[in-house]
């Protein structure tokens, strides 16, 4: 069974979130950066993880393991930002996203990607286009439009307006 | 769209704006005969480019309102106010016809096609009075006229290339008086005739007011492959012409063998009848050109000296926001390079880094100086907008602007129309009263609102301010307490209930006078004016007006920043509202007892911890430091572990993703590399205030 939205095969470019393995279209993907410093933002969500300079321009980074639910990225020798093009209301954007790891680039022909199921999975379904296989393991696809999505972000924004009203305290700022 | 339309429609809507505000100069002085000429030039621009861009709509409009403004500028038609709201209106009808350029609603026809009508009665009025001396005119320019023998043989195979020769001499036929002969090659054999290839050439004796280039045109694609031959019988000389088509024409009919030698034969004949006729005449015509010549230099030298004035060179503004960009990144790359001669300490390397220093900064100036444009631009617009609500709302009203020339950063100019259209028209609309009124209150029926702008620092001060009612704060209040913003036992300033009118929700337009449908609320006005990094404060005093002051900074991309550090993070204050910095020490803040404030050379001074505010870890120094601002006329100090100093402050927008933290405006890349934000004061201070309020709510 193979998915409607992905019909030739792709190359993806395939990182590490804790133990689990995700795979973006390398389409989307600008660069894989070495982690540097993040100044952070004031007033935002966790997640938020603040702005790099990149070669001259502001980029904002978030933290996809914290987005997904799971702890706050450690910085080891292997972490990473991906900059990553995606469209929020049909506008271009540049973001970069935390990774504990980049593994590599391949192809994954349609067939072998199924939907992603909506029960057993501890990842928001919306997130995932869907899981490839590769050998043993299984990939998920990310849908890096939809994490950032308007909606998503006015979630984000909700939630760092409301934690600002109450105890700022709770932000934690240390880099 | 392609990019020449874009040209066209960026062109004429500056000219647009050009023509409104001579007619609208010409309603006060109509004789005034540069305004007029003015006025002329830009209808005949916008007509000309349009024709040649494919706007073939408004060139046929422009077209008759163009015919009206030349009888105007030969001061045969006189300027009326009905002649001048014409005008405006078909302005109005021009502009709607460089937006729709895809289709226009049945609606704006209509109303063109009016217009249109009503600008033809009054070059007809015209003509009726005065059609003798018209007829001369036109007999003068029929004078021009010439008569031209144009042979013209197409090569045999011009049917391959698609073209028809008649087509060329219907256009021929167009452009005035023609007797055309065809010939057919006699010599062609009948056994290799082919029905393909052209046999045929023609001889076309041609009366017209058009030059030879414009003819040859006509010929312009088939140049290569015909024989063509123009020969000049005749010219200009007044009527003879007249005679001599005629006389031509007999002379060619009366030939019983029509072919183009006889043509040509007869032709010559006739020509050295009237050479002699001409050369009388040449001699006449002699001194007049010396006369003429004469007046031509004059108008040369004048010509010149305007083309001097104007020599303006169009740039697109994308050009700039990319040359900006680069002074940007340079001035970032400077300061690098001034961060690394310090370190080093070498004096070769100190000169150079300061040579590049203000070799930058003067660059830097340079490159925003060509961004900035006067701001009497769109005050002109304005003239209008006053002009025709005042006569809607049966108001009399005067629009006085001062400071037209000065200078803002363009991209800040655009932004600022809407939010003063919102502005003005809550004047009219609400300020200013019906002139009865006025009177009673003892005022002049014409109410004038000021329209001012002024330099401020790095600012620039706009003041729109009206002479009419003014507001009300009681109402104000009581509006507020209705609609939930405000508590009933709030104790307010009269400045702050002049600023609930300017929360969402709280429009003057539909609570305070009732005059509804307008939907004009001041919130839109906030909010722009927040996008540019602006405040605005209002004054207002009963019966005496309203005065809003919007204080907008001079550009958006560099600003002059003061550079603190708080732990391991830089900020940048705008430099413009930093009055001075002092020092705060623990013991100080222990002493007053939790009251954030400071003692500055015996007056206190609020304070706001940003540590605290923006929840950042770190060892607090024993020592800190406190940045008092001035912020819409309060001392305000903020606290910073260190004042680093001065930095050239390059603004990069945090996008959209951060689009809702206020607090922050931007940020700045700094020497090596680090990023620095940008503080937006006055979002703090506003932060800062809401929490106090729940805070002291909240103990209550």
């Amino acid at each position: 069974m193979s998915i409607p939205a992905i019909t030739e095969t792709k190359p993806y470019l395939s990182f590490n979130l804790d133990e689990e393995i995700f795979a973006v279209d390398v389409a989307k993907v600008h660069e894989v950066l070495e982690f540097t410093t993040i100044t952070k933002i004031p007033r935002v969500p966790d997640f938020m993880s603040g702005v790099i300079n990149l070669r001259g321009s502001v980029v904002p980074v978030i933290d996809l393991r914290m987005k997904f639910g799971l702890s706050k990225t450690e910085r080891t020798i292997d972490t990473c930002i991906i900059v990553l093009e995606i469209s929020i209301e049909g506008e271009k954007i540049v973001i970069g996203a935390l990774a504990d790891s980049v593994q590599e680039v391949f192809d994954i022909e349609p067939h072998q990607i199924e939907p992603a199921p909506n029960i057993g999975n501890r990842y928001k379904a919306n997130f995932i286009m869907g899981m490839g296989k590769r050998d043993e393991n299984f990939i998920m696809i990310l849908d890096i439009d939809k994490i950032f999505s308007s909606e998503e972000l006015e979630v984000f924004q909700e939630a760092g307006s409301s934690e600002l009203s109450g105890t700022s305290e709770t932000q934690s700022n240390n880099s | 769209m392609d990019i020449h339309s874009e040209a066209y429609i960026a062109e004429a809507e500056e000219l647009l704006s050009e023509l409104e505000s001579s007619l609208l100069e010409l309603e006060i002085s109509p004789e005034d005969t540069d305004l007029i000429n003015r006025a002329f030039r830009a209808l005949h621009t916008i007509k000309g480019s349009g024709a040649m861009f494919g706007f073939e709509d408004i060139a046929r409009f422009t077209h008759e309102i163009e015919t009206v403004f030349d009888f105007v500028r030969d001061g045969k038609i006189k300027i009326t106010k009905e002649l001048i709201n014409l005008t405006l209106q078909s302005c109005d009808i021009i502009k709607i016809f460089l937006k729709n350029t895809e289709q226009t609603s049945a609606e704006d026809e209509i109303k063109a096609i009016q217009i249109v009508n009503s600008f033809r009665k009054m070059v007809k009025e015209y003509c009726e009075t005065e059609i003798e001396k018209n007829n001369e005119e036109i007999a003068k320019e029929i004078s021009n006229e010439k008569l031209i023998n144009i042979f013209f043989k197409p090569e045999q195979n011009i049917f391959l290339t698609g073209t028809n020769p008649l087509c060329l001499l219907e256009e021929l036929k167009g452009m005035g008086a023609a007797i055309i002969f065809g010939e057919i090659n006699s010599k062609i054999n009948p056994d290799e005739f082919n029905p393909e290839y052209c046999y045929a050439e023609w001889s076309i004796i041609l009366r017209t007011d058009r030059t030879e280039n414009e003819i040859r045109d006509v010929f312009i694609f088939v140049e290569d492959q015909c024989e063509l031959r123009f020969e000049k019988i005749a010219e200009k000389e007044e009527n003879v012409p007249d005679v001599k088509f005629e006389e031509l024409c007999e002379c060619v009919f009366s030939l019983s063998n029509k072919n183009i030698s006889d043509i040509e034969n007869c032709i010559s004949k006739i020509r050295k009848q009237s050479d002699c006729a001409i050369t009388e005449k040449n001699e006449i015509q002699q001194s007049a050109a010396e006369k003429e010549t004469e007046v031509n230099k004059s108008k040369k030298e004048k010509n010149k000296s305007n083309s001097a004035a104007g020599s303006n060179l169009k740039v697109s503004s994308e050009k700039l926001d990319r040359l900006v960009d680069l002074v940007g990144e340079l001035v970032t790359v400077q300061s690098r390079l001034t961060q690394i001669s310090a370190k080093y300490n070498l004096h070769d390397l100190t000169l150079i880094s300061e040579e590049v220093e203000r070799l930058t900064t003067d660059l830097r100036d340079n490159a925003m100086g060509i961004r900035m444009m006067p701001i009497g631009n769109t005050f002109a617009n304005f003239s209008r907008l006053v002009r025709d609500l005042s006569n809607e709302l049966g108001k009399m009203v005067e629009l006085q602007t001062e400071g037209a020339e000065t200078e803002l950063d363009k991209t800040v100019i655009d932004k600022l129309n809407e939010p003063l259209v919102h502005l003005i028209r809550n004047c009219i609309d609400h300020g200013i009263e019906m002139p009865e009124e006025r009177r009673k209150k003892g005022k002049s029926t014409r109410g004038v609102i000021k329209l001012s702008a002024v330099h401020s620092g790095g600012d620039v001060l706009i003041k729109v301010s009206d002479d009419g009612a003014g507001l009300n704060p009681e109402k104000i209040k009581k509006k507020a307490v209705d609609k939930g913003i405000i508590s009933k036992d709030a104790e307010l300033t009269e400045n702050e209930i002049f600023q609930l009118i300017t929360k969402p929700g709280f429009s003057t337009a539909e609570n305070i006078t009732n005059i509804s449908g307008r939907g004009v609320g001041t919130d839109v006005v906030i909010k722009a004016i927040e996008n540019l990094r602006g405040s605005l404060d209002i004054k207002s005093e009963a019966d005496k007006g309203t005065v809003i002051t919007l204080r907008i900074p001079l550009t958006l991309a560099i600003i002059e920043g003061l550079l603190v550090k708080i732990s391991s993070s830089y900020y940048i204050f705008p430099l413009s509202t930093v009055k001075e910095c002092v020092e705060l020490t623990k013991d100080e803040i222990k002493k007053s007892g939790g009251r954030k404030m400071a003692n500055v050379r015996g007056s206190l001074v609020p304070y706001i911890n940003i540590r605290e505010k923006f929840n950042i870890d770190g060892q607090v120094p024993e020592i800190q430091q406190v940045v008092i601002t001035e912020v819409n006329e309060r001392r305000i100090g903020f606290i910073v572990d260190q004042v680093i100093g001065e930095h050239q402050t390059v603004i990069k927008s945090l996008g959209k993703v951060y689009k809702n933290i206020k607090e922050i405006s931007g940020a700045t890349i700094l020497g090596d590399g680090t990023l620095a934000l940008i503080l937006d004061l006055l979002k703090l201070i506003e932060w800062e205030e809401n929490d106090s309020v729940n805070n002291y709510g909240r103990l209550q």
